[in-house]
């Protein structure tokens, strides 16, 4: 399937995804409107390493997701490889955060929990992260692994 | 066509029919289920209360996940005997079942250690099931004063859950402090001052000795009147199935890393069983639904002839009340070195020993804590990672060039 991969090469560090996540999940048109002033809860995080190296951090889609396993809700599951949360059913409890190993969920600042779905679910139908990156440095590509 | 039988209809159940089918399509699955309940999320009993879900919402999965799963389920019943040398078990109906494998999924039960007059008291709860909690909501009114006897996990929940709809929540418990089995005295206390400060009252060190119709008196002598009662003093495994049919149980049913019993094609999962923590290196009964569902997952795929092992198994909880979070996960050896951060809002204590970390106490800041389970769990050693970094914070870029390719650049 097709995943998001990081080339960290080409990445500026400059967050503009993590603001692109924040506004495609908004659902909202203005991008002004939807994150002025607001503390934004984006579903990728930009890290630097010790040596300044940058790369945004999402949720891997895993083949064997611990966080479906851990819900105590049933709010995650996998459909066709993506690993999908139900706002409805979350309770935010945090497990998931707890279990993720790559702190892929975050809260969503009205005490449920959100992860990236890929944008399949919002309106772009595809990453926002991805299509907004200004240097290419995150890719929305099949790698070929075995599922 | 093999048959399996699945003992129980929680979440290790669920965990183990989905396992059973990941590696077989064709054999045929029976579910004993003494509740009259499709499986659901135990842990949202408090969230009903609070109304921040329903019953619906409360299914661990959908309507038709028994018939696509090919499972029949048999609502109502328990089973009472395991007959190993026969490989059948016999239901509380009479009828006796034959199996192939077998899994023991079930859970435990509440603990009421013996108290005086306690069959004085006319309204009084388990907190377990949603039927507890029914007869719980039934019970109290806007007047009710609870108390609940036990300040752990499931008395707190239940006092979170009924606030807003009772007049007054008294907690005791024998333990000094709150969440005695997962927080140490200074997390403790922070959760207690939040929990009282959203009106929830402690009676702490002492617990009843007797109860008096509608009221309790405590071993230091005070008495505390209360209109509904509530008990979660702790629960047990429920082991007795396999133990009287000659299977090894300590405090729970013992399993191995394949949830083996040691009777011949019987497994166990959840809260009924005691397995290997690996961040205290000794066996526990770790009643953790995430551990749960692994354990039947991984007993399930082995029923079905695969291969699977869940060997990273460690104590972990999420658990929050009125907005305060805390996280705990694995354990503190003897021994071990205590790094902590705190301020007013929040505490983080890491626990280290022998280049491992084996276990964090959190409070307040939440976020990102998988990295750090992660770390226990695959008992990474710490001076292969940026140790200074992490006691920043949990993030990736502590944890190298290398492992960063592996989990950004491919899948995982
Ligand atoms: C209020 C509360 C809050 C909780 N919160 C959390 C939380 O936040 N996080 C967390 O990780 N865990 C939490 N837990 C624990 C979690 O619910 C359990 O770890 C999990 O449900 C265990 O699943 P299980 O399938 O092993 O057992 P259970 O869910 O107990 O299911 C066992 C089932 O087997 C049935 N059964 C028993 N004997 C027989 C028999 N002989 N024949 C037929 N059926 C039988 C029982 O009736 C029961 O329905 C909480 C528990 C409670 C009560
Ligand atoms: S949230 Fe974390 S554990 Fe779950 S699929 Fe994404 S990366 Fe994997
Ligand atoms: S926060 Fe929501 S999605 Fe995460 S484990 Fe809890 S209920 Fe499930």
């Amino acid at each position: 399937m097709k995943r998001i991969y990081v080339k960290e090469e080409w990445c500026l560090g400059c967050h503009l995804c993590e603001y692109n996540c924040a506004f495609a999940n908004s659902g909202m048109t203005d991008m002004v409107k939807a994150l002025r002033g607001k503390t934004i809860y984006p579903r990728i995080q930009v890290e630097q390493d010790e040596n300044g190296v940058t790369y945004a951090v999402s949720c891997r889609h895993c083949k064997d997701p611990v966080c479906v396993k851990s819900c105590i809700a049933g709010a995650l599951s996998k459909k066709d490889g993506v690993i999908e949360i139900d706002h409805d059913k979350c309770v935010g409890c945090q497990t998931c955060v707890l279990v993720c190993p790559y702190g892929a969920v975050v809260e969503d600042g009205s005490g449920a929990a959100q992860k990236c779905e890929l944008c399949l679910k919002n309106s772009c139908g595809a990453p926002a992260c991805v299509k907004g990156c200004p240097n290419g440095a995150i890719v929305y590509e099949e790698r070929g692994e075995a599922e | 066509m093999k048959r399996y039988v699945i003992i129980g209809n929680g979440v290790a159940a669920a965990g183990c029919i989905e396992g059973i089918r990941s590696a077989d399509a064709e054999g045929s699955i029976t579910v004993i289920s003494a509740e009259n309940h499709p499986v659901y999320c135990r842990p949202l009993i408090s969230y009903y209360l609070e109304k921040k879900t329903d019953l619906q919402r409360m299914n661990y999965r959908t309507e038709s996940f028994y018939a696509d799963h090919g499972v029949t389920v048999l609502y109502g019943k328990t089973a009472e005997q395991i007959d190993a040398e026969a490989r059948q078990i016999t239901l509380n109906t009479g009828e006796s079942l034959p199996y192939d494998a077998l899994c023991c999924c079930t859970g435990s039960s509440p603990f009421v250690p013996p108290m005086t007059g306690l069959d004085t008291v006319e309204k009084k709860f388990s907190f377990i099931t949603i039927d507890d909690t029914l007869a719980l909501e039934q019970a109290v009114t806007p007047d009710s004063r609870v108390l609940i006897i036990g300040a752990g996990l499931i008395g707190l929940k239940c006092a979170e859950g009924l606030h807003g709809r009772v007049q007054s929540i008294t907690v005791c418990d024998l333990a000094p402090r709150v969440l005695s089995s997962i927080l140490d005295d200074k997390c403790a206390a922070m959760m207690q001052k939040h929990l009282e400060a959203n009106g929830i009252s402690f009676v702490l060190g002492t617990s009843a000795k007797e109860f008096k119709g509608n009221s309790a008196v405590m071993q230091n002598g005070e008495t505390v009147d209360f209109d509904v009662l509530v008990l979660a003093v702790g629960v047990r495994a429920n082991t007795a199935l396999v133990k009287n049919a000659g299977g090894e149980a300590g405090r729970g049913i013992t399993v191995d890393v394949a949830c083996r019993t040691s009777l011949p094609d019987v497994y166990a999962a959840g809260d009924c069983t005691e397995y290997h923590d690996i961040s205290s290196d000794s066996v526990k009964v770790m009643a953790l639904m995430p551990n749960a569902y692994m354990q039947g997952h991984t007993a399930g795929v082995n029923m079905a002839g695969g291969e699977a092992v869940f060997s990273n198994a460690i104590p972990m909880n999420s658990i929050g009340f009125f907005g305060l979070h805390c996280h705990t996960a694995g354990s503190q050896p003897e021994g071990c070195e205590m790094i902590e951060e705190a301020d007013d809002t929040h505490i983080r204590r890491l626990f280290v020993k022998d280049d491992r970390l084996t276990g964090f106490m959190l409070i307040g800041h939440m976020h990102r804590t998988g990295i750090y389970t992660a770390l226990i769990r695959n008992q990474t050693p710490l001076s292969s990672v940026d140790f200074a970094r992490l006691r920043i914070g949990p993030q990736l870029a502590a944890m190298g060039a290398a492992y960063r390719d592996k989990v950004l650049k491919g899948a995982v």
